[in-house]
C-alpha cells in the first residue's frame, strides 16, 4: 500500500525497494522514536491512578445529614447478579419511615457491575472511585454499614456525574 | 617466557570478567530499552534505576533447583550447556580490542590469542556452537525442544555458508587472516581523508555478514530455534536453574562476540580516525582506542536490540529462501566482483 492507500504491485518496485532495506530503516526510525515517547506505566505504590467520576470502584452508601439515604427497599440486593448484597429493613421515626438495620456487601462476591447503583430509586448506593481492596480473610471482606457509609460531600463528583449522564 | 604466560593469564582473566559483566549489563540494557520502545518503564525496582536487577536474576538462577526430565538422557543433557558456554566464551579470544601497547618495557597485543588463522578459528568455533543447541534439543526428550534443535542446526548450516563467503571479500581486500592486521589495514585512508573501513569497501559483504550474524546468534528476526509462540521455549524448554543460566549467558555472550566481530571486520575495530596523527601520548592513545572499540560495540549491540523490536520473525521457508536463494548468490557475486576489481586495480 502506498501513502494514499493506493495499491503498489511488487513488480513496480525498484530493486533497491525490493531489497527491503529502505522499509527496514523506516521501521527502525519509528522504533527509535517510540523510545523517547512518554511512558504509560505508573510507578505504582508511589504514583497512583486517579480515576474519573465515571470509574466504577467499590459501591458505597451515601450519607446525608448524618443519616443514610437508603430506605431498605431491597432492590439492590434483588438485582445483584453475584448475590453480594444483604439488606435487613426496620422502621424509623424519620420522614423516610424505613432504614436498613443491617446492610452488608460481600466484596469477594461483588463484580462491580453497578446494577445496584442503576436500580436504586434514592441514589443511596453509588459506585465510588476506590479500587484498592485487600483482605486477609473471608470475614474481613464483608463490608458492613461502618465501612460503606460515605458523606454526600465526599461523593459529590460521582453524584454530579450521575445527574448529568443518567 | 614466564612473563608472557603471566600476561596471557592476566589478559584472559580481565577479559572474561569484563565479558561476564558486559553480559549482565547487556541483559539489563536490553530489558530496559525494550521497555522504552514499548512505552513501558522496565525493571526499575532493584537498586538505582533497577541497575542491580540483572545481578539479582543471576543469584536467582544460581539458587534454583536443577530439574532434569525423567526420560532425558542425563549425560548429554548436562553436557549441552557446557558446550554452548565454552564455545561462546572461547570465540572472544581472537578479537583485538586495542592496538599493541607498551607496558613496563614489554609490547602487549590487546587480544588474548594471536592466532595466525584468525577468522578461520572464529568460524570453526562458532559452528561448534550448534552442537550445544542440537544436543540440548535432542537429549531433553521433548518434541518442542527437538524441533528447536533441528531448526537451529538447519539455520546455522544455511547461514554459516554466506557468513564465510561474505568474510572472503574482506580477506581479499586486506590480504590477511589475522584480525589485528585486518584492523591495521582499515587504519588507512581513502583519498587521504576517508577512513578505509571495510563497510565502505565491502558494503554487500557488510550487509550479508550482519544478517548472517543475526541468524548465528539466534536473535530476532531469526530466533526460530526458540520461537516462543510455536515451540514453548525451544531447545531450552527442559532446562532450569544454572544450566538454563548457562544457555542464557551463552546467548548474550554470542551476541557480544558477533558485535565485536562486526566491529573488527567492518567498522574499523579500535580505529578512531584522525587521532593517531595528533601526536598524543601513546598510552592515552591506546586508552582512547580501547574506548572507541567499546563505543562501537555498544552501538552495534543497540542496533541488535532495535532490530529485535522492528522486524517480525521469519517463517521457516522464508528463512531457508533468504539463506540459499538470496544470501548465497549475493555473497558469491560479491566475491567475484571484488576479485575482478582487485585484478583491475593491480
Amino acid at each position: 500500500m502506498g501513502p494514499n492507500g493506493d495499491m503498489i504491485r511488487k513488480k513496480d518496485l525498484s530493486l533497491w525497494q525490493k531489497s527491503y532495506i529502505p522499509e527496514i530503516l523506516k521501521g527502525m526510525r519509528q522504533t527509535i522514536v517510540e523510545m523517547f515517547k512518554p511512558k504509560f506505566t505508573f510507578r505504582y505504590p508511589e504514583e497512583r491512578f486517579k480515576p474519573n467520576p465515571s470509574f466504577r470502584g467499590r459501591p458505597v452508601l451515601v450519607e446525608e445529614n448524618g443519616v443514610e439515604r437508603c430506605v431498605a427497599c431491597g432492590l439492590c440486593s434483588r438485582v445483584c447478579p453475584a448475590l453480594a448484597i444483604e439488606v435487613q429493613a426496620s422502621e424509623t421515626e424519620l420522614e423516610k419511615e424505613r432504614y436498613p438495620v443491617k446492610f452488608e456487601i460481600n466484596m469477594v462476591r461483588c463484580i462491580f457491575c453497578g446494577f445496584c447503583e442503576e436500580v436504586c430509586p434514592e441514589e443511596a448506593i453509588i459506585m465510588s472511585n476506590e479500587y484498592e481492596l485487600v483482605f486477609s480473610s473471608q470475614e474481613e471482606a464483608v463490608f458492613g454499614k461502618d465501612k460503606l457509609l460515605k458523606t454526600a460531600e465526599e461523593m459529590r463528583p460521582r453524584l454530579e456525574f450521575l445527574r448529568q449522564n443518567r | 617466557m614466564e612473563s608472557l604466560l603471566l600476561i596471557s593469564v592476566l589478559k584472559f582473566v580481565t577479559w572474561v570478567a569484563i565479558v561476564l559483566l558486559t553480559v549482565i549489563m547487556l541483559v539489563y540494557a536490553e530489558r530496559r530499552l525494550s521497555a522504552f520502545i514499548q512505552n513501558r518503564l522496565g525493571p526499575n525496582r532493584v537498586g538505582p534505576w533497577g541497575l542491580l536487577q540483572a545481578i539479582v536474576d543471576v543469584v536467582k538462577l544460581l539458587l534454583k533447583e536443577d530439574v532434569v526430565p525423567r526420560n532425558a538422557y542425563k549425560p548429554v543433557h548436562d553436557l549441552a550447556p557446557i558446550i554452548s558456554i565454552a564455545v561462546a566464551l572461547s570465540t572472544f579470544a581472537i578479537v583485538p580490542f586495542g592496538n599493541t601497547i607498551n607496558v613496563f618495557g614489554q609490547d602487549v597485543k590487546l587480544m588474548i590469542a594471536d592466532v595466525n588463522v584468525g577468522i578461520l578459528y572464529l568460524l570453526s568455533i562458532t559452528s561448534l556452537g550448534v552442537y550445544g543447541i542440537t544436543l540440548a534439543g535432542w537429549s531433553s526428550n521433548n518434541k518442542y525442544s527437538l524441533l528447536g534443535g533441528l531448526r537451529s542446526s538447519a539455520q546455522m548450516i544455511s547461514y554459516e555458508l554466506s557468513m564465510g563467503l561474505s568474510i572472503i571479500g574482506v580477506l581479499m581486500v586486506s590480504g590477511t587472516l589475522r584480525l589485528d592486521q585486518i584492523v591495521m589495514h582499515q587504519t588507512n585512508y581513502l583519498w587521504g581523508w576517508m577512513p578505509a573501513w571495510n563497510f565502505i569497501l565491502q558494503p554487500v559483504a557488510f550487509i550479508t555478514f550482519v544478517v548472517a550474524a543475526f541468524a548465528e546468534t539466534n536473535r530476532l528476526p531469526f530466533d526460530l530455534p526458540e520461537a516462543e509462540p510455536e515451540l514453548v521455549g525451544g531447545y531450552h524448554t527442559e532446562y532450569s536453574g544454572l544450566k538454563f543460566g548457562l544457555f542464557f549467558l551463552a546467548e548474550y555472550a554470542n551476541m557480544i562476540t558477533a558485535g565485536a566481530v562486526i566491529t573488527t571486520l567492518f567498522l574499523g575495530g579500535w580505529h578512531l580516525p584522525y587521532v593517531e596523527n595528533m601526536g598524543l601520548d601513546p598510552l592515552l592513545l591506546s586508552i582512547l582506542q580501547i574506548l572507541t572499540f567499546c563505543v562501537k560495540l555498544f552501538f552495534v549491540l543497540m542496533f541488535f536490540i532495535v532490530v529485535r523490536w522492528t522486524i517480525p520473525r521469519f517463517r521457516y521457508d522464508q528463512l531457508m529462501n533468504i539463506g540459499w536463494k538470496v544470501m548465497l548468490p549475493l555473497t558469491l557475486a560479491n566475491v567475484l566482483v571484488t576479485g575482478v576489481v582487485l585484478l583491475l586495480i593491480q
